[in-house]
C-alpha cells in the first residue's frame, strides 16, 4: 500500500492531464511512495458550492471510500482541498477515518513544503512569472499570508518557486484579487467574472509577466481562456508544471 | 431581480465600471495602511468578535440593562418590532410636537424602515444632512453604499444635480465648492429643523448612554439645534461596557475609511435641557436571525462597509445590483434572511474569494454565510429547476466511474470536432468572453499508466 493517494480533480484528469502528470513526477523524484487510485472522480465541490448538498453528500463518501486509508493525500489543486478540508464535516461527521482525511489532505505545495519539507529547489527558469494567487489556497488554506490580514508575511507556492535560477516573479498592483472563476459562478454572473479575469490578465501585463503561474488550475483555465480569446500572448503554467523541472530537496 | 443581470448591465460600460472599482479600491488601500499601523490589529478583531458573540448569546438581557440605564438617563426608550411600529413612534413624537420639519443623520435603519416616504406623506418634510445622504435624496435615489452613499456619482454629476435642485449655477464639478453648496443649503434646514433624529452606532448597556460616529458632524447639528432628538436603533447595536467601546472604535473609522478616528463621536447620555430625547429599539426581523446559529453572527455587522470596499463583484457591479438594500457581502447574507426568495440571486452574487472575511473587522465568515445560503435556497426551492437538474445530473455522473469516464471521453472527442457556430452558441455563456480549455486525447488516467513507475 502506498503512501500518499494522488488526487487529481476531476477537470485536471480530463483537461489538464500534464499537471497531474507533472504533479505525480515531482512527488516521485522526492521519493515519496505515491499511487493514484482509479476509483476516484470528483470532490463534490461544484455541487456543494451550488447548495445542491444532496447531490454531493455522495462524492463526499466515495471520497473518503477511496482515499480514507492513505497516510496522506496530495492534490495539484487548492480549491478541492479545501473543500476536502473544509467543506466535508457536515457530510462526513463522524465516520470513521474522516478526521484522519480532513487533516492529512494537502495541496501540492503545502504538502512539499509542510510534510516533506523541501526546502531546496535547483533547477531554472528564465522567465517573468505573475504569480496568481488563488483565493481558496490564500483565504482556505492560508498557503499565504493574505493581503488583509495584519501579520507577518509568508507564501509558500513564492518561496518554492523563487529559488529557481533566472526566474523574475514581477509585483502586481493587486496582489491578491479574485480572478473572478468562482465554479458556477463563472458561468451565472458570466459578464463580471469574464472583467474580473481581465482586469487580472491587465495587471499582470502591466506588470511585464511573460507567464501566470497558479495552484489552481480552475483560476487558470479561466484566465487562459480569456487570454486566448483576446490574443494575448500570455502562457499559463501550473506551478507543478514549472517545479517539473527542478531538482527538490 | 436577479444580480447577475443588473450587474451585467452596469458593468457594460466598462470604462465606468473600472472608474468605480478603482475608487473602492482605493477605500480598501486606506484601509489596509490604517489597519498595519496598529500591531495588534488581528487581537483587536479577535477580541471584537468575541464581544459581539458574548453579547448577541444574551442580547435580550443587555438591551433591558441599556433600557433601564437609559431611562435613568432621562431618555425616552421605546421598542418597535418592526418597520412600521417603528415609523408609527417616530411620526407620534413629532406630532405631538407639532413638528412638520426633521433633519436626518446617517441611518441605514431608517432607510431599512422606509421611514422618508412614510413621514412624507404625512406632510413631514425630512432633509436628510449627510453630503452623501442628501445628494442620493435630492436625486431621489437609495444609497448605493453604506457609508458612501453616493459613491456611484460623479462629481460633474453632482454639480447638475445640484444645478437642478438646489439652484447653483451650472457646471459646478470641484468638490470643495460643491461641498460649501451643500454647508449653505442644509445650515437653513438645520436653523428651521424641529427634530433631529439620528442613528446609533453603539449603545452601551452600562451606561445607558449611546455614541454616534459621523465625520461631517451632521448628526451633531441635527441634534443639539432642535430641542427634540429621536435616535434609531437596530437591536443587535447594543455593548455590555463602556470599556468595550474603544475596541469598536479603533476597529470602525480605519475600516470604513482608513481614518484612525472619525472626526466626531458623540457621546449621548441625556436629553439637553429642557429638550427630550428618544431611543427606538428596533428588531425588524433580527431576532429571527438570532434564532439561527450559522447566520446569527451577521448580527455583529458594525456597518463599516469594508466588505463592500474590498469585495471584487461589489466594485464592478455597484450599489444597485444587489435586491437589498445594503449591497455586497453583508448585504447579501442579511436581505436573503429578510425575504429569502425576494433575494434569492444574492448569495450567488460572489466568487466566494473570502476576501470579505478577511477584512471584516468583527471576523464575520461571509463568504461561508453566503455558501451555506445557498443550500437554505436550494431546500426552499428558490434555486433554479434547471440548475437543480444539471447538478443533479453532474452528481449522478460523478458518482459512478465509468459514466464519468464516459462522459470525459466523449466531451473531448465532441467538442474539437463541433463547428465554432455551435460550440459557442448563445447557450455557452463560458464562451462568451472566453475560449473553451484545450480537449486533450488522453486523459491523466489514461497517460498515468504509461508512466514509469
Amino acid at each position: 500500500m502506498a503512501k500518499v493517494g494522488l488526487f487529481i480533480p476531476c477537470y485536471v484528469d480530463q483537461l489538464y492531464p500534464q499537471v497531474g502528470l507533472a504533479a505525480l513526477r515531482i512527488l516521485r523524484r522526492l521519493g515519496v511512495d505515491v499511487e493514484y487510485p482509479e476509483e476516484q472522480t470528483c470532490c463534490g465541490q461544484p455541487m456543494a458550492n451550488s447548495g445542491c448538498v444532496a447531490d454531493a453528500k455522495p462524492l463526499a463518501d466515495r471520497f473518503l471510500r477511496v482515499f480514507g486509508h492513505y497516510e496522506h493525500v496530495v492534490a495539484p489543486s487548492a480549491s478541492c482541498v479545501s473543500m476536502v478540508r473544509n467543506h466535508y464535516e457536515p457530510f462526513l461527521r463522524g465516520q470513521a477515518g474522516f478526521e484522519h482525511l480532513r487533516r492529512s489532505t494537502f495541496e501540492l505545495c503545502e504538502y512539499l513544503t509542510d510534510v516533506v519539507k523541501a526546502r531546496k529547489v535547483q533547477g531554472e527558469f528564465r522567465r517573468k512569472v505573475g504569480l496568481h494567487q488563488g483565493c481558496h489556497g490564500l483565504r482556505e488554506l492560508r498557503l499565504a499570508r493574505s493581503s488583509e490580514l495584519v501579520a507577518p508575511a509568508f507564501d509558500k507556492v513564492r518561496s518554492l518557486l523563487s529559488q529557481l535560477d533566472g526566474i523574475e516573479i514581477v509585483p502586481l498592483s493587486r496582489p491578491d484579487e479574485c480572478c473572478g472563476f468562482g465554479g458556477t459562478f463563472a458561468v451565472k454572473e458570466e459578464a463580471i467574472s469574464s472583467l474580473m479575469g481581465r482586469d487580472r490578465l491587465a495587471d499582470h501585463e502591466q506588470a511585464g509577466a511573460e507567464v501566470i503561474a497558479g495552484v489552481d488550475m480552475s483560476c487558470l483555465m479561466h484566465l487562459e481562456g480569456l487570454a486566448r480569446r483576446t490574443g494575448k500572448p500570455l502562457q499559463i503554467l501550473h506551478v507543478a508544471q514549472i517545479l517539473e523541472q527542478a531538482r527538490l530537496s | 431581480m436577479d444580480h447577475a443581470k443588473s450587474a451585467a448591465r452596469f458593468a457594460a460600460d466598462e470604462a465606468r465600471t473600472h472608474w468605480h472599482d478603482q475608487a473602492l479600491y482605493s477605500l480598501r488601500g486606506k484601509r489596509d495602511r490604517a489597519a498595519a499601523t496598529i500591531p495588534e490589529w488581528e487581537q483587536l478583531r479577535e477580541t471584537a468578535a468575541r464581544v459581539k458573540e458574548h453579547t448577541l448569546s444574551r442580547l435580550a438581557e443587555f438591551l433591558e440593562e441599556f433600557e433601564r440605564n437609559a431611562r435613568r438617563n432621562g431618555i425616552q426608550v421605546h421598542w418597535a418590532r418592526d418597520g412600521e411600529e417603528h415609523n408609527a413612534i417616530v411620526h407620534g413624537i413629532l406630532a405631538r410636537h407639532g413638528a412638520t420639519r426633521l433633519v436626518k443623520s446617517k441611518s441605514m435603519l431608517t432607510e431599512e424602515c422606509h421611514l422618508n416616504p412614510y413621514l412624507e406623506a404625512r406632510g413631514i418634510e425630512v432633509v436628510d444632512t449627510d453630503l452623501g445622504e442628501r445628494i442620493v435624496q435630492l436625486a431621489h435615489e437609495p444609497p448605493s453604499h453604506i457609508v458612501v452613499p453616493a459613491i456611484h456619482r460623479k462629481r460633474e454629476e453632482i454639480g447638475d444635480l445640484f444645478h437642478r435642485t438646489i439652484g447653483t449655477e451650472a457646471g459646478l464639478s470641484d468638490p470643495k465648492v460643491l461641498t460649501e453648496a451643500a454647508r449653505q443649503h442644509l445650515r437653513q434646514k438645520f436653523m428651521a429643523a424641529q427634530v433631529g433624529l439620528s442613528g446609533v452606532n453603539f449603545a452601551i448597556a452600562e451606561t445607558g448612554g449611546f455614541v454616534v460616529v459621523t465625520n461631517e458632524g451632521n448628526a451633531d447639528m441635527g441634534t443639539s439645534l432642535p430641542p427634540v432628538h429621536i435616535a434609531s436603533m437596530g437591536v443587535e447595536k447594543v455593548i455590555p461596557r463602556l470599556k468595550d467601546l474603544g475596541v469598536f472604535l479603533r476597529l470602525l473609522a480605519r475600516s470604513a475609511t482608513g481614518q484612525p478616528v472619525s472626526s466626531y463621536t458623540t457621546h449621548f447620555h441625556g436629553p439637553m435641557r429642557g429638550g427630550e430625547l428618544h431611543v427606538v429599539i428596533v428588531d425588524n426581523g433580527r431576532s429571527q436571525s438570532l434564532a439561527s446559529e450559522v447566520f446569527r453572527r451577521s448580527l455583529a455587522c458594525i456597518r463599516c462597509g469594508a466588505c463592500l470596499n474590498t469585495c471584487p463583484v461589489y466594485r464592478r457591479s455597484g450599489g444597485y445590483s444587489y435586491s437589498y438594500l445594503i449591497p455586497g457581502p453583508i448585504g447579501s447574507v442579511l436581505g436573503p434572511q429578510r425575504d429569502p426568495a425576494a433575494h434569492a440571486s444574492l448569495p450567488f452574487a460572489s466568487s466566494l474569494c473570502g476576501s470579505c472575511s478577511d477584512v471584516c473587522p468583527v471576523k464575520i465568515d461571509l463568504h461561508h454565510e453566503l455558501y451555506a445560503f445557498r443550500q437554505v435556497l436550494v431546500q426552499k426551492g428558490l434555486v433554479p429547476l434547471r440548475k437543480r437538474l444539471a447538478m443533479a445530473i453532474l452528481g449522478s455522473v460523478l458518482s459512478r466511474p465509468w459514466a464519468y469516464r464516459l462522459a470525459g471521453r466523449l466531451l473531448r472527442w465532441i467538442v474539437p470536432r463541433l463547428p465554432r457556430w455551435l460550440a459557442y452558441g448563445p447557450w455557452n455563456a463560458w464562451g462568451k468572453q472566453r475560449e473553451l480549455p484545450p480537449m486533450p486525447k488522453e486523459s491523466f488516467r489514461d497517460l498515468v499508466r504509461k508512466e514509469p513507475p
